[in-house]
């Protein structure tokens, strides 16, 4: 069987020159490949800097990668095809705040990559957003109302429907917790969970907070500047961690959990 | 069976009507408006509303004083000027062409201003460059500067002075609206936008423009108030609209030399400038305030 997504050696290079005669400061991301199977967890950890959130936008295709493919269910996909990726991956950002337009109801921003990307017409898109509302436990009429009338826990309740709405197969989330208050934040994991349940979705994620990366992933990438240093199944690489940046991780979480 | 609903009133203001009710808080601005919206109406109305032609010569009544004077007429409310032109008509008419141009030239500027902004934030590298700064050199001059080189050119006339007024007021439009497309392009709901699939066109229109509309009121009656100014100062000068067309400088101007034997022909339409600017401003000044507070509530 395929792999729902699967990466081969992707890689990436950037170089910013600081000044006319300033030395060249160059960032590579070193071959990354890993796969994920329908339903399954990727966790993404690493320090800042590390290229965690890189690997997610090329994974969503904000930026094209130097080297290297992005297979969908076998599928290659086309870095300059972005129409044929959003179908298919969506991305949750970080700020659901900025994320968010502030000049258009939540109806219109769900409704907008509708319009784009499907044959719908108005009736059936207007069902799709009031059902995509209820699935992540906002009311219909959420959908009039506009980016500052909402709470933080709302905002990403909506960044995490517009995700779903064109009703992806991979959902990639750029740290999608941190700016929520530990309540909310569990609220919105185990809906994210419940969901995954439910439609089958392949989940890449990015989070420094190891109880929730232990909690609901199932495999785990562990990234230093660019490089990946550790992957494998969550519960092994938690157990037995192979290198030494990894220990240490676990360890600070450990210190955390058993004071 | 009634449908759930946790919000007891089934009443969901548009993004207009949330600016109307934060616009209403303020009575200052509110008062602005209405006597905007007078003048509004003398522009639409004003061959209506006005009891005489504003260029026909009254020969047998020369410079009647206003009604409220002993020897006064009802029939001139505002009195006649020294050839016998009914001052109540011009002011109506003057209003409206004064008002009336100005607002067209504020359109087509932002129009022309906002389109080559938009193209200059959208591409990037020199191309950006030479659309931004392709008519900064009109900034460094002043209005009436480029106003007395073009009728210098072309000739004296209002249309003249209309050109030089609405290419003087869209540089700003363009660097406004090239910083504001630039600054948003960075944001994060620009890049969901992207991600959605949509094309440059779609993003400027449907992501971009609806959160520009603060920008653009302000910069817009800015314009106004400076297109009014401007107008009407052109033609005090001799250099916009010309002697018998009621525009309010030019009757500023005629009223300069009978202003000793009667003090309201220059009184009236100065006192209609500044009205005017002074209503442009406070609605502008009450539309951005009442802008910025519908976002926070």
């Amino acid at each position: 069987m395929t792999a729902l997504l699967s990466v081969q050696d992707l890689t990436y290079t950037i170089r910013k020159r600081q000044g006319w005669l300033g030395s060249e400061e160059r960032f590579t991301l070193s071959p990354v490949s890993f796969e994920i199977n329908a339903g399954e967890t990727l966790a993404i950890i690493g320090d800042n800097g590390s290229g965690k959130s890189l690997l997610a936008r090329l994974l969503v295709g904000a930026e094209r990668p130097s080297g290297g493919h992005i297979f969908l269910n076998g599928q290659k996909l086309d870095p300059f095809n972005i129409k044929q990726r959003c179908l298919n991956i969506r991305m949750i950002f970080q700020h659901s705040n900025e994320s968010l337009n502030p000049g258009l109801s939540v109806g219109r921003i769900l409704e907008e990559p509708l319009k784009l990307n499907t044959q719908l017409d108005a009736r059936a898109r207007q069902e799709k957003v009031v059902n995509t509302l209820k699935l992540v436990g906002l009311l219909p009429d959420h959908q009039f109302f506009y980016r500052h009338m909402l709470s933080d826990g709302q905002r990403q309740r909506v960044g995490l429907a517009r995700a779903l709405v064109l009703d992806p197969q991979v959902i990639v989330a750029d740290e999608p917790f941190a700016a929520l208050d530990p309540s909310v934040r569990s609220q919105t994991v185990n809906l994210i969970m419940a969901l995954q349940r439910e439609l089958g979705l392949g989940f890449v994620f990015i989070s420094h907070n190891l109880g929730i990366v232990r909690h609901i992933s199932d495999r785990l990438l562990v990234m230093q500047k660019g490089l990946v240093v550790e992957s494998g199944k969550t519960e092994t690489v938690f157990n037995w961690p192979k290198s030494e940046y990894t220990e240490k991780l676990v360890m600070a979480h450990q210190s955390l959990i058993n004071r | 069976m009634p449908r759930f609903s946790l919000y007891q009133e089934e009443y969901h203001p548009s993004p207009l009507q949330h600016t109307w009710l934060a616009f209403r808080q303020s009575h200052v601005a509110v008062i602005g408006l209405w006597i905007l919206g007078f003048f509004a109406t003398l522009v639409v109305f004003a061959p209506l509303i006005a009891p005489f032609d504003p260029v026909q010569q009254h020969t047998d009544t020369l410079l009647i004083p206003p009604a409220w004077e002993p020897n006064g007429s009802i029939e001139h409310l505002f009195g006649t000027d020294s050839v016998g032109r009914d001052v109540l008509s011009r002011l109506v008419y003057g209003c409206r062409m004064t008002l009336g141009i100005s607002l067209i030239l504020v359109l087509l500027a932002m129009l022309v201003g906002v389109a080559i902004g938009a193209l200059a934030g959208m591409t990037r590298g020199v191309r950006s460059s030479v659309l931004n700064h392709l008519l900064d050199s009109l900034l460094a001059i002043p209005t009436l500067l480029i106003a007395i080189i073009i009728v210098a050119i072309l000739g004296v006339g209002l249309v003249n002075s209309m050109w030089a007024i609405s290419l003087a007021l869209i540089p700003q439009f363009v660097h406004n609206t090239r910083d504001f497309v630039r600054n948003e392009m960075k944001k994060d709901y620009v890049t969901a936008a992207r991600l959605d699939g949509a094309n440059k066109v779609h993003l400027f229109f449907i992501t971009i423009l609806p959160n520009m509309v603060e920008m653009l009121v302000v910069q817009g009656t800015m314009a106004l108030s400076i297109a009014i100014l401007d107008i009407s100062a052109l033609g005090f000068l001799g250099l916009g609209a010309q002697a018998p067309s009621p525009e309010l400088g030019t009757m500023l101007s005629e009223g300069l030399k009978i202003a000793y034997m009667s003090p309201s022909s220059i009184a009236l339409p100065g006192s209609a400038i500044f009205v005017m600017v002074l209503s442009v401003n406070l609605v502008g000044d009450g539309l951005r305030s009442a802008l910025r507070n519908r976002m926070r509530q």
